[in-house]
């Protein structure tokens, strides 16, 4: 008995040991994941990729200056497998209009509420006769690409004034970059104005902005771009923490950017499934594809991997008037507050795995099915919205079925 | 400094010399009452003796001995796929001196290199005095009895290469402490009443807000808490176990007080915040099987604002089963031993739900080990195991998958 036990348990073993790769967890299929590198990218770019992720999983203490006001403290904590957060994510932001312009309030804290805060320093509050809204952490994956696409095609896909009558008048958001913006030769400027793309309201031009303010809103963590750590107004004396400034060294920040960048664009699934397909006829049908602009082409790159790429993340990368019932009074750069930028709907079908088994969708995670979310749908997306109301339930589910494809 | 904020510091050294008289008091009297229900002789051994429950070389006539253990071992792991490969780990080099400076007054100490020097720390350095068999008074650098494997924690003891889940993720083990206290067993039939109670210094803030960006008491260890306390307010530390020689041991502890530093400059900074930790232990034989198990519950006072990000609730435990198949003559090593070992556990960081989305908050990790281990000696083990965990993040996604092989030797000298 003893000796069978023994040669049971060591063959178990010694087999485990020769096969390996059987015992040893393995890679899931890549159409299961987000966190994987662009295709094609050098040993030199991989390298760059990997210390970026490391980053981007990087956990600040207090001692290495975490905050002193904060929201989370790693870029993972709120992009869990570099996907969408949860509403336990949600970023909080407030200001308020005052004689029609928008005023950020950057004297009182805003736009951001840090509502978490280092031992001894007092978090913040939204003050009093504001506007806000809350905020869903998004996809982090794709973003080169996204990057990449030459402001000319975003000023082509706008139609502000609604030339062609169809409802829809996309607009880009005009903002006023911060100083350390590059500008790049296909970015389009208009009285030293330059195109935002990136985030709810579209007010980051690129992913140099949306990293730094990412790691300076959310985490409190000051590097080059900006040396001075949020702090919270109602406590006198610029109180930042005691770690010296910046926090982080510029190639952290430049590592995590590449990072960013060269994370690849959600994977499709079940694409030959005729329900799929047929779901894409009825996305395109109801109109909803006028906005989730199905394809789009970069332009030219210094990485090869996005020169001339055409892909398919279902955004014009425009903001678009949503209506009332997504009106909050909140808003950032030229957008009017009931306008949101097209959320690209890549990766829709894996969202579940990053959102805690669950599904949270719109700006604020307040949806919890499509239906609901489309539900929502006002403003210059109400004809689509009316359309997909009106389709069978079969059909609504092949739309599902394809929105889950993707 | 205002009359106000002199009061407050007064008031908290003041309650902190209370708190330090009460505690001997009442252990003192503990023990006097406890010495009329059992006798006070006895050489069994429990785990309060695991300090000096170890092979010592006495050289010459000295009264000093020496002694320690090695400890190395090879990973080989993947996560999610994602393997860095086939390594090996000097994991510790440990020394112990001990010396008997009087039949009633002993000294002991274990300085630790973990992976080469990479670290290296002095875990124990410590005096003990016998008041009498049933009293021992101690003293200086010591390990606070928490759970099974604190204060008892030489890898050659144990059967698998990694120690459990429980005793470091929720018990910093190893934990040492500055601090004194009184410890001693007592003894009827075949029934062992063993105590421990020390004041320490404690852990510290980085408790919470740390980088590990949870809560996480490991991480309030701190190099300075062996010169002075950061909060003037030691920590409290006791265990109490019972042993029946036919059966087994259980014990019951705890440690805990005020954690963070809230006196600076003699001005109360922030409100006191204590963390709370109870462990319960067991180690018994049924049959041929020798059964080891722990279950610790850590409760942490975390500002409002960090509450849900920080757990306030941790938890963890784990399961050991060891069974010796073969006892015999192996290789010409007489009396050897091969035992087949499993052990399940399971940890939760974070006890509680989110209320944005009134779901379950993850940050949990379960884990089974299967082992074999072959003992040429009872001072030496060399051991092949097997490990595989889920690693659940804190929104509670589809969880991380690590698993792999670890080879390894221990040895006392």
């Amino acid at each position: 008995m003893k000796c069978a036990l023994f040669i049971l348990v060591l063959i178990a073993l010694i087999t485990g040991l020769f096969s390996c790769r059987k015992m040893l967890p393995q890679l899931p299929e890549p159409e299961e994941t987000l966190a994987e590198p662009l295709e094609g990218l050098t040993q030199e770019q991989l390298l760059l990729f990997s210390l970026g992720d490391a980053n981007f999983a990087h956990v600040f203490s207090k001692e290495q200056g975490l905050g002193p006001i904060f929201v989370q403290t790693s870029c993972e904590g709120c992009h869990a497998g570099d996907g969408k957060g949860n509403p336990f994510n949600n970023i909080t932001r407030f200001g308020k209009y005052e004689n029609g312009n928008w005023n950020p309030l950057y004297n009182q804290g805003g736009p951001q509420l840090q509502q978490r805060a280092i031992t001894g320093y007092l978090a913040e509050t939204i003050p009093s006769g504001v506007s806000s809204d809350e905020l869903l952490p998004m996809n982090v994956t794709g973003l080169g690409l996204l990057e990449a696409v030459p402001d000319s095609t975003l000023l082509a896909l706008s139609d502000s004034a609604d030339g062609n009558g169809d409802g829809i008048s996309g607009k880009v958001n005009w903002l006023s970059p911060p100083s350390y913006f590059i500008p790049k030769s296909d970015h389009i400027t208009l009285n030293g104005k330059y195109i935002g793309r990136f985030g709810r309201k579209a007010s980051s031009v690129d992913l140099v902005q949306r990293v730094t303010d990412a790691f300076h809103g959310d985490i409190g963590i000051t590097s080059d771009h900006e040396m001075t750590d949020p702090f919270n107004y109602t406590v006198s004396g610029l109180n930042g923490d005691n770690v010296a400034d910046p926090e982080i060294p510029f190639s952290m920040l430049s590592q995590t950017v590449f990072y960013m960048r060269t994370l690849k664009a959600p994977p499709r699934r079940n694409i030959i499934d005729p329900d799929v397909q047929a779901g894409e006829n009825i996305f395109i049908q109801t109109g909803c594809a006028k906005c989730h602009v199905p394809t789009l082409t970069t332009g030219n790159s210094e990485i090869e991997s996005l020169d001339n790429k055409t892909f398919h993340p279902y955004t014009d990368l425009l903001l678009h008037d949503m209506g009332a019932g997504l009106d909050k009074g909140y808003t950032e750069g030229s957008a009017r507050s009931s306008e949101w930028r097209t959320p690209p709907l890549w990766g829709f079908g894996l969202q579940e795995d990053s959102q805690g088994g669950m599904v949270f969708l719109l700006h604020d995670g307040r949806a919890k099915t499509v239906e609901q979310a489309i539900s929502y749908h006002g403003g210059e997306a109400s004809t689509a919205n009316t359309a997909f109301q009106a389709l069978s339930e079969s059909d609504k589910q092949k739309l599902i079925a394809f929105l889950k494809s993707l | 400094m205002d009359t106000n904020d002199f009061n407050n510091t007064n008031g908290v050294f003041a309650h902190s010399f209370s708190f330090v008289i009460r505690t001997i008091f009442g252990l003192v009297l503990l023990n006097l009452l406890a010495s009329k229900c059992f006798s006070q002789t006895d050489s069994t051994k429990t785990s309060q003796d695991a300090i000096y429950n170890r092979p010592f070389i006495t050289i010459g006539k000295s009264s000093t001995a020496v002694g320690g253990y090695l400890e190395g071992n090879t990973n080989y792991f993947s996560e999610d796929g994602v393997s860095e490969g086939f390594s090996m780990e000097m994991r510790r080099f440990n020394i112990f001196l001990y010396s008997n400076i009087h039949s009633r007054i002993k000294f002991l100490s274990e300085l630790e290199f973990e992976h080469g020097t990479e670290e290296i720390a002095l875990e124990t350095a410590l005096l003990d005095f016998e008041l009498n068999p049933a009293l021992n008074f101690r003293a200086g650098i010591l390990l606070p009895p928490i759970g099974l494997v604190n204060a008892n924690h030489d890898s050659p003891k144990w059967e698998f290469i990694e120690r459990p889940l429980s005793s470091t993720g929720i018990i910093p083990t190893t934990l040492s402490e500055v601090g004194f206290g009184l410890h001693g067993k007592l003894y009827q039939d075949k029934t062992i009443f063993a105590y421990d109670a020390y004041i320490v210094n404690g852990l510290q803030g980085n408790v919470i807000l740390n980088d590990e960006g949870k809560t996480y008491l490991a991480s309030g260890k701190n190099p300075e808490m062996f010169g002075e306390d950061n909060n003037g307010t030691p920590m409290f530390n006791a265990k109490i176990s019972l042993a029946n020689k036919k059966i087994g041991e259980m014990g019951l502890s705890y440690y805990g007080g005020i954690y963070n530093s809230f006196n600076l400059e003699g001005n109360i900074v922030e409100e006191k915040r204590s963390l709370h930790l109870i462990a319960f232990d067991l180690s018994a034989h049924i049959k041929k099987i020798k059964i080891q198990g722990e279950y610790a519950h850590t409760a942490v006072q975390v500002p409002n604002d960090l509450k849900g990000l920080y757990g306030s609730e941790q938890y963890g435990a784990f399961l050991e089963f060891s069974y010796p198949v073969l006892k015999r003559k192996i290789m010409g090593f007489e009396n050897s031993v091969i035992n087949t070992n499993l052990r399940a556990e399971r940890i939760d960081y974070n006890v509680g739900i989110m209320q944005q989305t009134n779901a379950n908050i993850g940050d949990e990790v379960s884990a089974i080990a299967l082992g074999i281990g072959f003992r040429p000696s009872a001072s030496t083990i060399i051991r092949l195991n097997y490990r595989y965990h889920l690693i659940y993040n804190f929104l509670g996604n589809p969880p991380a998958h690590l698993g792999g092989f670890q080879f390894g030797v221990a040895s006392y000298f």
